[in-house]
């Protein structure tokens, strides 16, 4: 007999039951606890025993006090867009990075990123704003300014020492994410990009969960054409579908490899199952683009550069740009006013 | 217990995602078989599973016996022979790839649900003896690898982990990631066998002109920095890519290089033969010996195995 894993929380039911708020725990979650902040809390079998209980309990119930709040502080925010992918390191910073950029090519648009990658931020590098620190004011946090119009929030801005490992569990994940929402002086934004980490877990849930009320535009699913990455991507479709989050498109990196030496095309990531191409069309979700692989993208993200101003003649630019320019189609911007066509 | 009979446990790291765990984690694994060891290798990656796509075996389910949960048998282990003087080991896998009634399932957990998870992955499965137990992680310091660290502390014993191999790609943007992941280990007492980058270069199939894609060199300052052990560079081979994908032999026209070096393919008369039979029969293990990346795991695999035997 094939065992198969006990899914006491299916996903509907991790996604109807949000997060509620934590309380003051007098002891560590025991082993199955079903999360101090979910519905079943302090009354689950897991829960008998545990000196955490009673607090657990008599917890109130129902949605978080502080939605509202956030509610109130991105009101401001015109444009929602979550960058997902179920992979890692296919470039959901990059592509982050890059989108930012584009739109903050307008000077009349103000573009705000927020890093929910805890655990491995890349943004800040990638924006050239590495070593920068945040300001608190009473006002709230103020996020770093990496040009006039592009703020960023990440983690890396609050670590005394830039290797610091953040060893954290999703609890204490949720609740940063909540202070980037709820703390932070974001103002008035054209824009709001949200970087993830690579999975279906706790940021994203409450990412979810937090931006429900202000609603989300969209999400934007990033894969590289292999077929070991299309897997873990149709799972992140998958959870979009169940939360409700539309799916903006979806965009190929990595597709191509132009030799800089003969200029001969080849594959790395061989689409053997029809690459990023073939999951839109299955999938039914719009095909933003694919975007070759080019070793300058990987070395203006080291320096912190705008591809768009340092190789503005490369394939890998002008596929970029046609990514932005569908984009701002399909939330209803006309392309010519983000990035305007070339002559 | 099942991690009673387990000699060694190596866990494969990285805080950035997509550098290559899971196909470091293979070709660690499919090497350490190839010299005679027997091996088991043990995913953990939750929400994005790719160890079973990465051997092939991605329809298979987990059955259940006294002892626990079985694993999957990649191959039995066989005698020695002309070709392997010393037998080929067994190789069995476990992932919650396997568990998963649909692939395009997403697993939508949130921290406690993973640590229960991890736990039962380490004291609910059966592998029986074992020279060596990789462990396929995530990205990231988080849950998972919290609970890994954890459940190992009180489950093994101390001299049967042994470490972890820490993977990087050289780009700045990387390593940032993975010293975090560096600092992770030091702060959990979990001893760093060494640093491998992967993704170290391209040879353009038409022109065989090495380009640097993920720029060159930064795990290894990385390692020195941290002062841990190198092990060495893994070029990206799309023959490997293939061999993944679509279960090809790998073939290398004449005259590739692989780390400046020529890469002496198989012979012709083999070929004829094999391009016949469509290239797809035979072990994965046996195919993944003419792979050009197989002598360079072959030195970063002996290494790993004397950094493991030597720290016992």
């Amino acid at each position: 007999m094939a065992p198969s894993i006990d899914l006491p929380e299916s996903v509907e039911d991790v996604l109807s039951n949000p997060l509620k708020q934590k309380p003051n725990l007098v002891a560590p979650e025991p082993e199955h606890c079903p999360g101090p902040e979910s519905e079943q809390a302090g009354t689950a079998d897991s829960c008998a025993g545990c000196p955490n209980q009673k607090i657990c309990a008599s917890a109130p119930k129902g949605p978080d006090p502080d939605i509202p709040l956030i509610t109130a502080r991105l009101a401001g925010v015109k444009h929602k867009i979550l960058v997902l992918s179920g992979k890692g390191g296919v470039g959901k910073s990059t592509l982050t990075a890059q989108l930012a950029h584009a739109f903050a090519t307008n000077p009349d648009s103000t573009v705000g990123v927020m890093d929910t990658d805890i655990c491995g931020p890349s943004i800040p590098k990638m924006l050239g704003v590495e070593a920068e620190t945040i300001h608190v004011s009473n006002a709230g946090w103020s996020p770093v300014w990496a040009m006039d119009n592009l703020a960023v929030m990440s983690i890396q801005f609050m670590l005394p020492n830039r290797d610091d490992a953040i060893i954290w569990r999703g609890p204490k994940k949720n609740g940063l994410i909540k202070q980037f929402l709820k703390d932070v002086e974001w103002g008035d934004l054209d824009f709001l990009l949200v970087d993830t980490p690579p999975g279906t877990s706790d940021e994203h849930l409450s990412v979810n969960t937090f931006l429900k009320e202000s609603k989300i535009e969209g999400a934007v699913v990033v894969t590289t054409p292999q077929e070991v990455s299309l897997l873990d991507v149709r799972k992140e479709i998958d959870f979009c579908r169940k939360a409700g989050i539309r799916i903006l498109g979806l965009v190929e990196n990595m597709s191509m490899f132009v030799c800089g030496h003969c200029q001969f095309e080849s594959e790395i990531f061989r689409a053997t199952t029809g690459g990023g191409k073939g999951l839109a069309e299955e999938m039914g979700i719009p095909f933003l683009g694919a975007v070759p692989l080019d070793p300058r993208i990987g070395m203006s993200c080291d320096y912190g550069e705008s591809f768009f101003d340092s190789f503005p003649d490369s394939p890998a630019c002008k596929a970029l740009k046609g990514v932005v320019r569908k984009l701002a189609g399909e939330i209803g911007l006309d392309p010519e006013q983000v990035v305007p066509e070339e002559k | 217990m099942s991690l009673a009979k387990i000699k060694h446990i190596v866990l494969v790291l990285s805080g950035k995602g997509g550098v290559g765990k899971s196909s470091i984690t293979t070709q660690l694994a499919l090497s350490l078989s190839l010299a005679g060891h027997s091996v088991g290798v043990l995913d953990v990656d939750l929400t994005g599973p790719s160890i079973p796509r990465m051997f092939g075996i991605e329809s298979e389910k987990v059955t259940q016996a006294p002892g626990g949960w079985l694993p999957i048998t990649v191959h039995p282990s066989s005698p020695p022979s002309d070709s392997h003087p010393s037998g080929v080991g067994s190789l069995r896998v476990m992932s919650l790839g396997f568990l998963l009634p649909n692939r395009g399932d997403a697993v939508v957990w949130r921290g406690p649900k993973k640590t229960a998870m991890v736990r039962q992955f380490l004291s609910d499965v059966f592998w029986d003896d074992l020279d060596y137990l990789l462990i396929d992680t995530p990205p990231g310091t988080s849950d998972e690898h919290i609970s890994l660290a954890e459940t190992l502390l009180r489950q093994a014993r101390p001299e049967q982990v042994s470490g972890a191999v820490v993977v990087t790609t050289p780009q700045a943007v990387a390593t940032a990631d993975v010293r975090k992941e560096l600092n992770f280990c030091v702060k959990t007492g979990i001893k760093v066998l060494g640093v491998v980058e992967n993704m170290a270069g391209y040879v353009c199939p038409n022109c065989s002109e090495c380009t640097n894609i993920f720029s060159s060199g930064g795990g290894e300052v990385m390692a020195g920095e941290f002062g841990v052990k190198f092990l060495g560079r893994v070029p990206i081979d799309p023959q490997f890519l293939v061999l993944i994908e679509t279960g090809k032999r790998p073939r290398y026209p004449k005259g590739t290089k692989v780390n400046g070096e020529e890469f002496q393919g198989v012979e012709t008369e083999r070929e004829g033969e094999e391009e016949k039979a469509g290239n797809k029969e035979g072990l994965l293990v046996n195919k993944y010996g003419d792979c050009s990346l197989a002598p360079i795991f072959k030195g970063i695999t002996s290494d790993v195995v004397a950094a493991v035997e030597g720290g016992r």
